[in-house]
């Protein structure tokens, strides 16, 4: 742990040395998901609700799944851009320090830019947490944050699987992005806009449901049978990393160098 | 003309031989498609607000923007333009016996066009046989399509003239990531990349009207479906000849101006 701060605090420090394009790489971010939300704002003010969705519910899910998906980014980082440690042979280097693989290559890189997208995502949520009438207590606000956690773990460990997948490809593969950008895209939605089989393989297979859709319904008081069910449902989302770890193990031992 | 007809066609041969990164990409917008298209069917649930857009247009209108998605998106660039400009190799392009502007401009169209061949007809073939409501519906008569398939090619010439702005706009700023990025975002929102412009508010819709961004993706997607009278289609090809020509003439400028004062340093 100690490890990582000090790779953050390198890295920090590499990244401010281009001080300007540093900021305008920030605020560029922050705009960028904006478009996005403005589309779904301005489709809320022509069609009123989504299959009984107001806005700000749906503002609500889309603030928790692009706050998990920004924060997965900047940590993740590593992972997303493997594919050229593995091309450049750096990775033989990881393998010869004394520490797991997972850490170096999770401190091999740091997005701060992505904060600007973060920040974006925390405004969204903010507002739409202010304009609900929730009624507060220690349990809800305990279940949104392990929402968001969990969701970062989510996201984190698709970007450590298709990390793995470098290992026997080389090449970083372009289909990643459905699970990421896809899969961030298709949960700003409340799930039940969409068809059996989309919400099947996003609950049981990639656990999204679980950390947006699920738990919303208890926080928006939607849902019936006991809460503690639905409470617990993001826990889904570290049941999702470990068998990630264990491919992640597998691709390690598997490795052959590229010879570069 | 033959100079840049061949480099156009390298560029496209080039462009060919990712296939399987065509493949990935395939599957990647079938995915965004299906997903755009369930959530645009739930909110036409909501009743009439729609009534000026039928959903079956909407359809045909995503699968479009997906099949040609490398005809519309301005973030499709070409680093190797940026690297000859911030590298100084610029010096070498100069020393071509053709001009620089036009030579940059038929790369760009054969780098568009060819990873739009490889991906329209695969999206194509599938999405003609979904089941509804998720099928692409065919032109209402074969005047639309005629119209279609020429403004859609007209319209790739505006995406590259703005785009070669972009490019241009490196000889001053040096750095492509923070000024694209800005112009990029805020173009493929109002070509209707994000939500279509017919269901934007009339305000944002004049809006788009006075930006060259629309008629290259918006316009041509609803010739197709027919929501464009003929008429009206042969007005918009020659307001789309109109902005190519405007976009062509200022990027030819600035590129000149750029030339004046361009610094290579050695090494």
């Amino acid at each position: 742990m100690k490890l990582y701060v000090k790779y953050l605090a390198i890295l920090f420090n590499s990244q401010m040395q281009y001080r300007m394009s540093f900021w305008l790489l920030t605020v560029g971010q922050f705009f960028v998901p904006f478009s996005v939300f403005a589309g779904l704002y301005l489709m809320f003010q022509r069609f009123g609700q989504l299959r009984g969705w107001s806005f700000f519910e749906t503002a609500l899910c889309y603030g928790v799944i692009h706050l998990a998906y920004s924060l997965a980014e900047c940590f993740a980082r590593g992972f997303d851009s493997f594919s050229g440690m593995i091309v450049r042979g750096d990775f033989d280097r990881v393998l010869v320090r004394p520490r797991s693989t997972e850490l170096q290559v999770l401190g091999s890189q740091f997005e701060f830019t992505r904060l600007g997208r973060m920040l974006q995502g925390a405004v969204v949520l903010a507002w739409a947490l202010y304009k609900l009438p929730i009624a507060w207590d220690a349990a809800k606000a305990a279940t949104l944050a392990l929402m968001i956690a969990c969701g970062v773990l989510i996201f984190a460990g698709i970007f450590i699987l298709f990390a793995t997948m470098c290992f026997w490809t080389v090449q970083g593969l372009e289909i990643a992005n459905i699970f990421t950008d896809g899969g961030s895209e298709m949960a700003q939605y409340p799930l039940n806009v969409y068809r059996k089989w989309v919400v099947v393989f996003f609950t049981f297979v990639i656990p999204f449901a679980c950390v947006n859709y699920l738990p919303l319904l208890y926080l928006l008081g939607r849902a019936d049978g006991p809460p503690v069910r639905y409470m617990l449902q993001p826990l889904a989302g570290m049941l999702f990393l470990l068998p990630c770890l264990l491919v992640w193990r597998l691709g390690v031992r598997h490795y052959r160098s590229t010879g570069s | 003309m033959r100079a840049y007809l061949s480099v156009w066609r390298l560029r496209f041969l080039q462009g060919m031989q990712y296939r399987t990164a065509a493949l990935a990409g395939i599957a990647t917008q079938l995915f965004f498609g299906l997903v755009f298209i369930m959530v645009y069917v739930a909110f036409y649930e909501q009743g009439s607000s729609g009534s000026n857009f039928p959903l079956q247009d909407l359809v045909s209108y995503v699968w479009l923007q997906q099949m040609f998605l490398t005809f519309i998106m301005l973030w499709f660039r070409d680093n190797e333009i940026f690297e000859l400009i911030t590298t100084g190799n610029i010096a070498y392009e100069l020393c071509r016996p053709c001009g620089l502007y036009p030579f940059w401009f038929a790369k760009l169209i054969g780098q568009r066009l060819s990873s739009a061949a490889l991906r329209c007809w695969p999206i194509l073939a599938i999405v003609l046989f979904l089941p509804r409501p998720y099928r692409l519906s065919p032109p209402p008569s074969l005047a639309a399509l005629a119209l279609f398939a020429a403004s859609l090619l007209v319209g790739l010439f505006v995406v590259v003239s703005v785009s070669m702005l972009l490019h241009l706009s490196v000889f001053w700023t040096l750095s492509p990531t923070g000024s694209t990025l800005m112009v990029s975002v805020a173009g493929e929102f109002f070509a209707g990349t994000v939500i279509p412009v017919p269901l934007m508010p009339a305000w944002l819709q004049r809006v788009c009207d006075f930006l060259p961004f629309r008629w290259a993706a918006d316009f041509p997607f609803r010739v197709y479906s027919g929501q464009i009278s003929t008429g009206e289609a042969l007005w918009g090809i020659a307001a789309q000849l109109a902005w190519i020509a405007g976009l062509v003439a200022v990027g030819m400028l600035s590129l000149r101006r750029a030339m004046r004062r361009v610094v290579v340093q050695g090494g």
